[in-house]
């Protein structure tokens, strides 16, 4: 039997304020447990909730991201549950009201070997509080609570269950993950706990409308563990079923070492939240100048860039969608192609992807981090395109140039001047080569006088070799030609 | 409507409160008188009424929350909170272990 | 000394005729006699300290007209110092890190704390049998119920143990322990007084207020403890005011609106008489009565006792015996350290009200009880817009009978709850509302327990509340009364 795989995503993302969203403690990451709680994190009798407006702000900033409804009027509920880190017993977050409803995230997707562009419809994204951590370490045969976390500033952001395979879930948390923190609501650090996505995964066989019976798998935070946690929840449902057996709802947790998700046994499963509108906060009112206000600041976005990098640079969507992953690897392409030039948009494109990413790679940097600066780069592509180098000479001037580790804007010149790599255009000096391969290779000079023409070749390669690859390829020819022929 | 001992079970277990049989049977017995009070509000029509959340809403029907700016206002006071915890060790608080 | 009203005392602290370090220890001596059981806490040392500090004020010139003038708090606002219970074993030794705002308030117009006041548990009660720390005993007749849940707020006051007191009001926990104590208290609108280090029972319903002697005492009061306050979400911007402004305006012309519903079947024939007798005396003042109708009065009990409960089932969750108050000796696991914590640690009113929140929150019934109270609550309160078109202020009985016997419904909620229908619905309204000595019950028991008239105003209208009560005083001198020691 053919079966479809159904996935939809929920995403936590802590977003970037200085304070808690209900109290002014701070909220860096790795401080000393429990030394950023306040009577309101630790719920202590009489202590009550103030809202962040740093948060709100960024959710419509989200919101707006996304091209979502803003809602004018929300509303935050208690979510009753207990569990030690949870202080209140409840958790204050939006249920009928979200602050962020509807929206989509498109993002380039390679499907046997094309690009294509996909969208996820969302549902909603609504503003709560994270809770704290638990640290199961034996502490005299008990479980440490960390409160430090605790009231944390949270995006949850759903979307409806829209993917069809891991591959598109992951290409979209991608996607997701670049928008949060190019508009920098987000710093997306997902070992940290930043950005951590619920999957709800679900099969039915081909054709069939309604949805099978879904699990949700916990806290994937990373891309790779999303990715093998949905196809080795889907592989079970299917054999599950295909046993004769059937899915039953539950939570579950995957185990990377393992590489299996397990049921849950806490207080997620089948809970009675007893959600109500929180008598402490009246609802939150987001007025039509404050969404124009944030409108006005909003950056361009990853989408839009894509689209203006292949109409302006004429760019394929595939060079166009890698380099709009990350904001500052399209800010360095644009600040290379202003100097260069917008035909020089392909071969900077390439070096991009190419020379500089495997560098980034190999040295595990970010492009901020790049020790070569977008006006140098620029002058090294200038120099292929006046041929003063070669394209395969360049490889070796820009890895001297990340060496440098210098500021100058001519570095590249400096390089090839101080190495000697420009190429020799002197025809003095070419027809020095040249006498001398000739010389060298009478065999050859022979067979191409008597009508071989390729045998050039043979003589071409030995002055290449001879000017250490330096010599104007062009000239060399014509020089060769002339001299064979008298 | 009246209760039975299964939701005098359920709303113990939701509220985390240990109830004996004999306990329970009492609450049965109250919780039933208090909801045949209750059982009043099923009759009124409230049909387009909307709720009161907020009392002082029907005064200032535009109510709306205030914020606060985004600027840290809490030290730490750790050592301070935590003289009124039944047990921590290094900073942290104690609980029996928690199983996920 | 010690039957002298605030202001009274107030002009002889400025004057120097007594200092704040006598005026304290005289009351702390009355209180260390005293057996009503009224005071949960005392700590001389601290009180002194305040009363030195207060001295110094008033010597330096720097003092507020309530600087040197001691003062009690209920004990559901936490202060630092004083343990800070909430009347439960739960936090029978709980010290909070910080003070309440209204606590702050005092402390800045440099009031002396003379101590915490006993309450029912988390405020739930009407009696103060709820109390885990023991009921308070009404001082006029010691086998009589001082109301609640504020009655060691009332009690002290009528037993002149302070000429001060901080309580809170949910469904009349301010109302009716100053009716049957025989003494003056007002419930301010909603958002007055903040709820910063209120320990919360019900959110959308709780409001401190003062009690005191006279409603001159309560607007000097008032004007220290209310106020906006950033830190209460609910808490109302709005422009600070005088609230003893008004004290001596002429009742000529004042339109009294008489509820027909607070007049009926249940109220007994003695607090209807005294009542009575208030509203002649007001029409000597000039005031007229109108006959209006508040047509939800009934309803307000099970809408009450659905909403309350609901929140209160919430705002409790917190006391899980992990960050702070008791916990369980011997559990097996976290759960059981949960389940055993809130059975030991709450006692069964509190028990119950979460168990009937619970069950009106959960899966299937939040839209027949929660939702359907809240929606009735609207009614109630437009009842309330529709009768002030006809009158200025509404008068009726607190309680429908006068303070009963200690025991006699200890162990039947549904009397106590009955017992609050004439103070719930201003509650679950939001407005302000005020109860004021008007005379006794009759029958040898009933005749030495005070007898309450309730006035009741439209939003922010605590200054015509005090106004109304202040003249009624001026005429009258029920509230001057003091029970025999």
């Amino acid at each position: 039997m053919q079966w479809e795989v159904v996935i939809g995503l929920e995403t936590h993302t802590q977003l970037t304020t200085q304070t808690k969203i209900f109290s002014g403690s701070p909220t860096q990451f790795g401080a000393e447990p429990n030394t950023q709680t306040s009577p309101v994190d630790l719920a202590l009798p009489g202590s009550l909730p103030v809202m962040n407006r740093g948060a709100v702000e960024r959710a419509i900033q989200f919101g707006l991201a996304i091209g979502a409804t803003i809602a004018p009027h929300s509303v935050f509920a208690r979510k009753n549950y207990f569990y030690p880190d949870l202080p209140k017993g409840y958790q204050i977050s939006q249920m009928d009201l979200p602050i962020v409803q509807g929206g989509r995230v498109s993002f380039a997707m390679e499907v046997d070997g094309k690009t294509e562009i996909r969208s996820v419809q969302l549902t909603r994204a609504h503003l709560e509080e994270d809770a704290g951590k638990s640290l199961h370490e034996d502490y005299q045969g008990m479980t440490g609570i960390d409160l430090n976390r605790a009231g944390t500033p949270l995006l949850e952001i759903v979307t409806e269950p829209d993917m069809r395979s891991a591959a598109e879930a992951v290409a979209y948390a991608k996607a997701l993950h670049t928008l949060v923190t190019w508009i920098g609501i987000c710093d997306g650090n997902m070992q940290e706990g930043s950005f951590r996505c619920d999957a709800n995964v679900s099969v039915r066989p081909v054709g069939q409308k309604e949805f099978g019976t879904r699990c949700e798998i916990k806290n994937l935070n990373s891309f790779r563990f999303m990715e093998d946690a949905i196809n080795y929840e889907v592989r079970r449902q299917i054999e599950l079923i295909e046993d004769g057996g059937r899915v039953v709802q539950a939570t579950r947790l995957y185990d990377p070492d393992k590489k299996e998700t397990r049921e849950m046994r806490s207080k997620e499963n089948a809970h009675d939240y007893r959600y109500f509108p929180d008598p402490d906060l009246p609802p939150l009112v987001v007025s039509a100048e404050w969404i124009a206000r944030v409108q006005a600041a909003m950056p361009e976005l990853p989408g839009a860039m894509r689209e203006r990098f292949v109409r302006d640079y004429s760019l394929s969507e595939y060079d166009a969608a890698i380099l709009t992953q990350s904001k500052a690897m399209a800010n360095y392409f644009e600040a290379v192609t202003v100097i260069t030039g917008k035909e020089q948009a392909k071969p900077t494109a390439n070096w991009l992807m190419g020379d500089v990413a495997s560098t980034l790679n190999r040295e595990g940097i970010e492009i901020a981090a790049a020790p070569v600066a977008p006006a140098q780069l620029a002058l090294l592509l200038q120099r292929i395109a006046d041929g003063t180098i070669s394209n395969k000479i360049a490889k070796e001037v820009f890895s001297a140039m990340w060496e440098a580790k210098s500021d100058n804007a001519t570095l590249a010149d400096e390089v090839i001047e101080s190495k000697g790599l420009k190429q020799i255009s002197d025809s003095g000096a070419l027809e020095k080569i040249v006498d001398d391969v000739l010389a060298a290779n009478a065999k050859s000079v022979e067979e191409y006088r008597a009508g071989k023409e390729q045998a050039i070749n043979a003589l071409m390669g030995q002055a290449m070799k001879a000017s250490k690859g330096k010599a104007n390829p062009a000239q060399l020819t014509e020089l060769l030609k002339k001299k064979l022929t008298t | 409507m009246s209760l039975e001992l299964s939701d005098v079970t359920r709303l113990s277990m939701l509220a985390q409160i240990d109830l004996t049989d004999e306990q329970s049977a009492q609450t049965l017995e109250k919780l039933n008188g208090i909801f045949a009070l209750v059982e009043q509000l099923t009759a009124v029509d409230t049909t387009g009424v909307e709720p009161l959340n907020h009392p002082i809403a029907m005064l200032l029907p535009d109510l709306s929350l205030r914020l606060r700016e985004d600027k840290v206002s809490e030290p730490n006071r750790r050592d301070e909170y935590q003289q009124v915890a039944p047990a921590t060790q290094d900073g942290l608080y104690l609980v029996p272990q928690v199983i996920e | 000394m010690h039957t002298k009203t605030i202001k009274e005392l107030s002009d002889l602290l400025q004057a120097k005729k007594i200092s704040a370090t006598e005026l304290s220890k005289l009351f702390l001596d009355r209180i260390k006699a005293s057996d009503l059981n009224a005071f949960l806490h005392v700590d001389e040392t601290l009180t002194l300290q305040q009363a030195a500090a207060a001295d110094q004020r008033i010597a330096a010139g720097d003092a507020t007209i309530l600087t040197g003038v001691p003062i009690a708090h209920k004990d559901i606002f936490v202060t630092r110092g004083w343990r800070s219970t909430a009347g439960s074993k739960m936090l029978e030794n709980y010290v909070s890190p910080f003070d309440a705002t209204v606590v702050e308030n005092f402390n800045q117009a440099g009031m002396v704390t003379l101590g915490k006041l006993n309450c029912d548990e988390f405020a739930m009660g009407s009696s103060n049998e709820n109390s885990y720390f023991g009921a308070v005993k009404n001082p006029w007749d010691k086998t009589a119920i001082p109301g609640g849940s504020s009655g060691g707020s009332a009690a002290a006051i009528a037993a002149r143990l302070t000429p001060a007191s901080t309580a809170t009001d949910t469904g009349g926990s301010i109302r009716q322990p100053a009716a049957l104590c025989g003494v003056t208290g007002i419930k301010p609108t909603y958002g007055r007084v903040s709820r910063f280090g209120m320990i919360a029972f019900a959110s959308s319903l709780d409001q401190g207020g003062p009690i005191a002697k006279t409603a001159e005492d309560c607007g000097l009061l008032l004007n220290a403890m209310a106020g906006f306050d950033e830190r209460d979400s609910t808490s109302i911007e709005r422009a600070k005011e005088d609230f003893t402004r008004d004290l001596n305006v002429p009742l000529q012309g004042l339109k009294i609106g008489i509820p027909r519903e607070y007049f009926g079947a249940g109220l007994s024939a003695d607090v209807e008489q005294a009542v009575r007798a208030a509203l002649a005396e007001y029409e000597k003042l000039g005031a007229t009565l109108v006959d209006i109708s508040l047509p939800k009065t009934e309803l307000s009990i099970p809408t009450y006792y659905v909403i309350a409960p609901a929140e209160a089932s919430s705002n409790l969750s917190r006391f899980d015996g992990v960050r702070y108050g008791f916990r369980a000796k011997d559990y097996t696991d976290l759960s059981d350290m949960y389940c055993k914590t809130r059975a030991q640690g709450f006692g069964d009113e509190v028990k119950r009200r979460i168990l009937v929140g619970a069950y009106v929150l959960s899966h299937g019934y939040y839209d027949a009880y929660y939702l359907q109270a809240q929606k009735i609550r609207r009614l109630i309160a437009q009842d309330f817009q529709e009768a002030f078109k006809k009158c200025d202020v509404i008068m009726g009985p607190v309680a429908p009978t006068v303070a009963w016997d200690l025991g006699d419904k200890a162990d039947d909620p549904i009397a106590n709850y009955l017992a609050d229908i004439f103070t719930l619905s201003t509650s679950l309204a939001g407005l302000p509302g005020m109860s004021i000595p008007c005379g006794f019950g009759q029958g040898e028991k009933n005749a030495k327990r005070p007898v309450g008239l309730q006035i009741i105003g439209n939003y922010f209208a605590e200054a015509k509340l005090l106004n109304v009560a202040h003249q009624y005083q001026q005429a009258t001198d029920w509230h001057l009364r003091q029970p025999a020691e």
